[in-house]
C-alpha cells in the first residue's frame, strides 16, 4: 500500500452498527461514512439505517462470511457479480466468502459517477456501470481493508504499514502473525480518519487476484432453479391487478363507451381514466385482462394519425437534399472545400424501420400506497436508480423520501427500462386502491403497440477521395426523430478522415422513441462502414487495407483489425458461397466484427455462420461475461439486422406480438461467436453496446463481396434481399 | 368459482379460479410457483413451459379445467431437490443465461428433450429449441450447457 495517504475524512463511532454477530462497515461511495461523508444529508442514512439496519458498502460476521452490495440494476449484464468483484479485489476479501445483495435505491449513499464531475448517479444505461462505478469500488474496497488493517495494528500493537491482507487474512510477516477478517471483528477499532485512496494508491493491475479471473456470475444459480425474483413475480397479501387499454396509436386520447358494463364484469373494481388510455383494477390477472378485452373506446386522432411509416422515405430524401444543414454534431476541417475538390465522390442512402426492445419480461411493477396516500412501496426491475423514485413521488404529491424503491432482476432492459412510464402507471392505479398492493400487468400486445421504438431513420453519407483514392472527406446527414437517439454514433474518432462534417435534421411524427440498445450507433456505423466498403469494392482494395490506412493514427483501432483479421483468417477466401464481412465499432470500448455468410438465392435468406470480435475494453473485469455480452450483443444485432421491423400505417402500430414481430431463433443462430481481448490495464470501458452495432455493416459488406450488390435499408428481410438481388 | 385439485411437483393443490384461467396464471398467481414466466400469452415464446406428464407444454395456453385427470405437471420448481438436476448443473458451467427471464422455461424444454433422446444432434437440439425465444442472446451458450447434459449420460434422463 502506498505511503503518504491522506487524511481527510473524520470518522466516529457510528461508522460500525454492531449486529448480531456481525458488524457493518460504512465505508461510502467517494469519501468513508454515507453519514459523514458520503451524504449532503446525514437525516438520509439514518432513515436507511432504521429501515435496513445491515446497510453500507459491506457486512462482515465473525465467521468471516460477508455482504458485499451492489448498487446496479442486473439485467444480465452481471453488474451483481463484476462490481463486487471490484470491491472484493481491494478489499483483498475471499471471494468464496463473499456474498452479493441489491444496495438500497439512495443514490447520495450508493450512486456511481454521474453525467457531471462530481455527481453521483444510480442509473445503469449507456453501459456506464463498470465504467463509473470502477474508482467507486476500488476505493470503497481499499477503505474496508484499510478499517481491518488499522483493527490489526492497533490488535497486535504494530504499526499499519507493516501489515499486508490476501484471502481475507490480514499478515504481519515479521512477527509471523495472521489473523482472519472474522477474527478482527469482535476487536474492531475504527481509525479516526480514513485515507482517501487516490488511483496510483491502489493495487497495481497486475497484480489483481479476482479482476480478470473467470469467477461465476453470483446470480445464476437462482436463475435456473426458478427463485430468481422479477417485478412480476411478486405477490403480497390482498393484491389486486392493474391493466391499461392504451390502444395503437401514440397519444390518442379514449373515450370509453360501455363503462358500465365493464363495471359489471366479474371481478371489476375501478376504472381509471387516463389522457391515453383507459386504466382497469380487477380483483384477478384474469379478470382485469378480460375486461380490458371487453373495453369499447372511441380514440381521437393524434399527431401521428395519417403517418405511414414505409413512404416517409421519399420525403427523407427529399430533406437529405436541401442544401441547408440540421444541427452539426461534428465538423472537422472543410467538408465543402473536400466536395469541391474531390477526384471522386460516393453517395448512399441508407434506411432503418423502426425497432422494438422485445424484452421477455414485460413491463410490470407492484405498488403498495399507504391508506393516508403519504407512502409507498415499489417493487419494480428499473434501470433507473434512486434519484426520482421512478415518478412515485410526482403521482403522490410526497417527497421522494416517502417512497421505497425494491429492485428486483431486470427480465431484460436493453434501454426500455429506463422509462418509468410504466411504474407512474402502477403507482396512479395502486393510489386509487390503497391501501390494496396493486400489480400492474402489460400484456405483450401492450408491451409491443406502445413500445418506445428505435427511431426510423435515414442516413445520407458522402465519401470524398483524391487522385489516389485516398478518403479526403465524409459527410453524414441523419434524417429522424429523436435527436441522440438518431445521431450518436457518427463520430469517427479512430479513422483519419481530414474533413468531416455530420449533421441532424429533425422530422417528428408522434410516434414514442427510447434508447435501444447501442442507440443511433446501429444505424449509423451500418452507414459508416457499408459506405467504407463501397469505395473500396469501387476500388478493388481489400476492405481490411483501406481501414488499415484509416486507423493509422490509432494504434488501439488497429489492434483490434489486426487481431480480428488473424482470428477469422480474412486473408484466406472462405468456401464456396460464403464471404466474411467487416466492421468497426467504437462504443466506450472499440472492437472490429468480421462475421461469414451464405446467401439462399432462392428465398433470400442471409445465414451468418461466425462472428469473430477483437476488443480493447480496457482492464476485462470478468472475461467469460464479457465474451457473453458480444454473443449476446451479436445475437441481437442479427435479430435486429435480419428480422425486426415495426410499421405504422396511417398512426397505427402494426405489430402486436412475436407472431408478427419476429425475434432471431434458434435455428438461425451462427455456429460461433468468438471474441478475443486487447490487453489493457486502463480503465474499464462498456462493452453492452459495441457488438450490436458491427452486425449490419459486416453482414452488408460480406454481401457485397458475396454478390456485388449493396444492401442498404434494415432490416434485410428476405424480401428485400431478393429485391436487391434481382435489381 | 370452481374448484380444481391439481397434481403439481407431486404435490396435490386445490384452488379455486375462474374456468378459462390459464395454468400459469393459476400457478403463477394463485401458488406462487413463479419459475414459469409470462412473455406472450400466445405460445409464441416459450417462457411459460412446463412439463405435462413429461411432455414440453406451453402453460400460457392450456385453460385449468383441462386438467381434471390427475395429470403430473412438472415446473422448474420441482425440476430437482437443489437445483442440482444435471441439465441445470450444465446450465451453470455454461454460465448460459443472462436476464435469466426465458431461462425456466428454456431448462424445461431442454430436459424434455434429453428425457427422449439422450444424444441428440446440434440440428436436434435447435429445432426442439427453436420455440423458446432469448433476447438477451444466449442461444449459443444454451447449446453448449444442452450438450454438456447430454455427456454426463445422467441416469435421471
Amino acid at each position: 500500500m502506498a505511503k503518504d495517504l491522506t487524511m481527510t475524512n473524520k470518522i466516529n463511532r457510528r461508522a460500525f452498527l454492531k449486529t448480531s454477530g456481525g458488524v457493518t462497515l460504512f465505508i461510502g461511495a467517494s469519501g468513508v461514512l454515507p453519514v459523514l461523508v458520503s451524504c449532503q444529508d446525514d437525516k438520509k442514512i439514518r432513515a436507511q439505517l432504521k429501515k435496513v439496519p445491515i446497510t453500507a458498502w459491506v457486512q462482515l460476521w465473525e465467521d468471516g462470511q460477508m455482504i458485499i452490495y451492489n448498487p446496479a440494476a442486473e439485467m444480465g449484464q452481471g453488474s451483481m457479480t463484476s462490481l463486487p468483484i471490484i470491491f472484493a479485489e481491494e478489499m483483498d476479501a475471499d471471494w468464496s466468502k463473499v456474498q452479493v445483495e441489491f444496495s438500497p435505491q439512495e443514490a447520495d449513499i450508493y450512486g456511481g459517477e454521474g453525467w457531471a464531475p462530481g455527481t453521483k448517479l444510480m442509473f445503469t444505461v449507456g453501459s456506464r456501470t463498470t465504467h463509473s462505478y470502477y474508482h467507486v469500488m476500488r476505493k470503497a474496497g481499499a477503505q474496508a481493508r484499510y478499517v481491518l488493517l488499522n483493527t490489526a495494528a492497533n490488535h497486535w500493537k504494530v504499526p499499519i504499514e507493516e501489515l499486508n491482507a490476501a484471502q481475507s487474512f490480514v499478515i504481519h510477516e515479521k512477527s509471523g502473525q495472521k489473523i482472519s477478517f472474522g477474527e478482527l471483528v469482535p476487536v474492531l477499532t475504527m481509525p479516526t480518519a480514513l485515507p482517501d485512496f487516490t488511483e496510483d494508491q491502489l493495487k497495481n493491475p497486475k497484480d489483481f487476484q479476482l479482476i480478470g479471473k473467470n469467477i461465476p456470475r453470483t446470480e445464476i444459480p437462482a436463475k435456473v432453479n426458478g427463485t430468481a425474483q422479477f417485478a412480476i413475480d411478486v405477490r403480497l397479501p390482498d393484491m389486486v391487478y392493474g391493466a391499461l387499454e392504451r390502444g395503437k396509436l401514440h397519444g390518442a386520447r379514449p373515450t370509453l363507451l360501455n363503462e358500465s358494463e365493464i363495471l359489471a364484469h366479474a371481478g371489476v373494481m375501478k376504472i381509471v381514466q387516463f389522457d391515453y388510455a383507459i386504466g382497469l383494477i380487477a380483483s384477478t390477472l384474469k379478470g382485469v385482462l378480460d375486461a380490458k378485452k371487453l373495453l369499447k373506446i372511441d380514440w381521437s386522432t393524434a399527431t401521428s394519425s395519417g403517418y405511414h411509416s414505409q413512404e416517409i422515405y421519399s420525403e427523407y430524401e427529399a430533406i437529405a437534399a436541401k442544401k441547408s444543414q440540421g444541427a452539426v454534431i461534428t465538423e472537422i476541417g472543410n467538408m465543402g472545400e473536400a466536395l469541391r475538390s474531390a477526384h471522386k465522390t460516393y453517395t448512399a442512402d441508407f434506411k432503418n424501420d423502426y425497432v422494438y426492445h422485445a424484452q421477455i419480461e414485460p413491463l410490470n411493477a407492484v405498488i403498495q400506497v399507504s391508506e393516508d396516500l403519504q407512502t409507498a412501496e415499489v417493487w419494480v426491475g428499473s434501470q433507473q436508480g434512486g434519484d426520482t423514485k421512478l415518478g412515485v413521488p410526482g403521482v403522490l404529491g410526497v417527497p421522494p423520501e416517502n417512497v421505497n424503491v425494491h429492485l428486483q432482476y431486470l427480465g431484460g432492459g436493453f434501454g426500455r427500462r429506463s422509462m418509468t412510464d410504466f411504474v407512474v402507471e402502477c403507482a396512479i392505479l395502486a393510489k386509487e386502491i390503497a391501501p390494496l398492493p396493486l400489480k400492474l400487468v402489460w400484456t405483450r400486445e401492450d408491451d409491443v403497440a406502445y413500445g418506445a421504438y428505435r427511431p426510423l431513420s435515414l442516413q445520407r453519407l458522402k465519401a470524398t477521395v483524391d487522385a489516389r483514392g485516398q478518403l479526403t472527406g465524409l459527410s453524414h446527414t441523419v434524417i429522424g426523430d429523436g435527436g441522440n437517439l438518431v445521431a450518436s454514433g457518427v463520430k469517427n474518432d479512430h479513422y483519419d478522415i481530414p474533413n468531416q462534417l455530420a449533421d441532424w435534421r429533425e422530422t417528428t411524427h408522434g410516434i414514442r422513441l427510447k434508447h435501444w440498445r447501442s442507440v443511433g450507433h446501429g444505424p449509423n456505423k451500418f452507414a459508416i462502414e457499408s459506405l467504407l466498403d463501397t469505395i473500396a469494392f469501387d476500388q478493388s482494395v481489400d476492405p481490411v487495407a483501406l481501414r488499415r490506412t484509416l486507423m493509422a493514427q490509432s494504434p488501439k483501432a488497429l489492434a483490434t483489425l489486426e487481431k480480428a483479421v488473424a482470428m477469422s483468417r480474412w486473408d484466406v477466401p472462405s468456401i464456396d458461397g460464403r464471404a466474411k464481412g467487416v466492421a468497426f465499432v467504437e462504443h466506450g470500448s472499440i472492437g472490429t466484427g468480421i462475421c461469414e455468410i451464405s446467401l439462399d438465392r432462392a428465398t433470400g435468406t442471409i445465414n451468418v455462420h461466425h462472428f469473430w470480435i477483437a476488443l480493447d475494453a480496457g482492464v476485462i473485469i470478468q472475461p467469460d461475461n464479457v465474451k457473453a455480452q458480444m454473443e449476446g450483443g451479436i445475437i441481437m444485432g442479427m435479430s435486429s439486422v435480419l428480422k425486426e421491423q415495426i410499421t405504422i400505417v396511417d398512426g397505427q402500430v402494426q405489430q402486436s406480438n412475436f407472431h408478427d414481430y419476429s425475434l432471431l431463433r434458434m435455428q438461425e443462430v451462427p455456429d460461433s461467436i468468438e471474441t478475443a481481448f486487447i490487453p489493457s490495464s486502463e480503465k474499464p470501458e462498456g462493452v453492452g453496446e459495441t457488438a450490436t452495432p458491427m452486425v449490419a455493416g459486416a453482414i452488408a459488406n460480406a454481401f457485397l463481396q458475396l454478390t456485388g450488390k449493396h444492401l442498404r435499408h434494415l432490416p434485410f428481410t428476405p424480401d428485400r434481399v431478393l429485391a436487391v438481388l434481382n435489381n | 368459482m370452481p374448484k380444481y385439485t391439481l397434481n403439481i411437483n407431486k404435490t396435490s393443490y386445490d384452488v379455486e379460479v375462474a374456468a378459462g384461467t390459464s395454468l400459469l396464471w393459476v400457478l403463477r398467481e394463485d401458488l406462487g410457483l413463479t419459475g414459469a414466466k409470462y412473455g406472450c400469452g400466445i405460445g409464441q415464446c416459450g417462457a411459460c413451459t412446463v412439463h405435462v406428464d413429461k411432455q414440453p407444454i406451453k402453460a400460457c395456453l392450456l385453460p385449468i379445467e383441462q386438467f381434471t385427470a390427475g395429470q403430473e405437471i412438472t415446473t422448474i420448481e420441482g425440476l430437482s431437490e437443489d437445483g442440482d438436476h444435471p441439465v441445470q448443473k450444465a446450465w451453470i458451467e455454461a454460465q448460459a443465461p443472462q436476464c435469466g427471464y426465458c431461462h425456466s422455461g428454456q431448462i424445461m424444454q431442454a430436459v424434455a428433450l434429453l428425457e427422449q433422446n439422450e444424444h441428440p444432434t446440434r440440428d436436434e437440439i435447435k429445432a426442439h429449441m427453436n420455440g423458446n425465444l432469448c433476447r438477451c442472446g444466449t442461444y449459443l451458450r444454451i447449446l453448449t450447457a444442452i450438450e454438456m447434459a447430454a455427456k454426463t449420460k445422467a441416469p435421471t434422463f
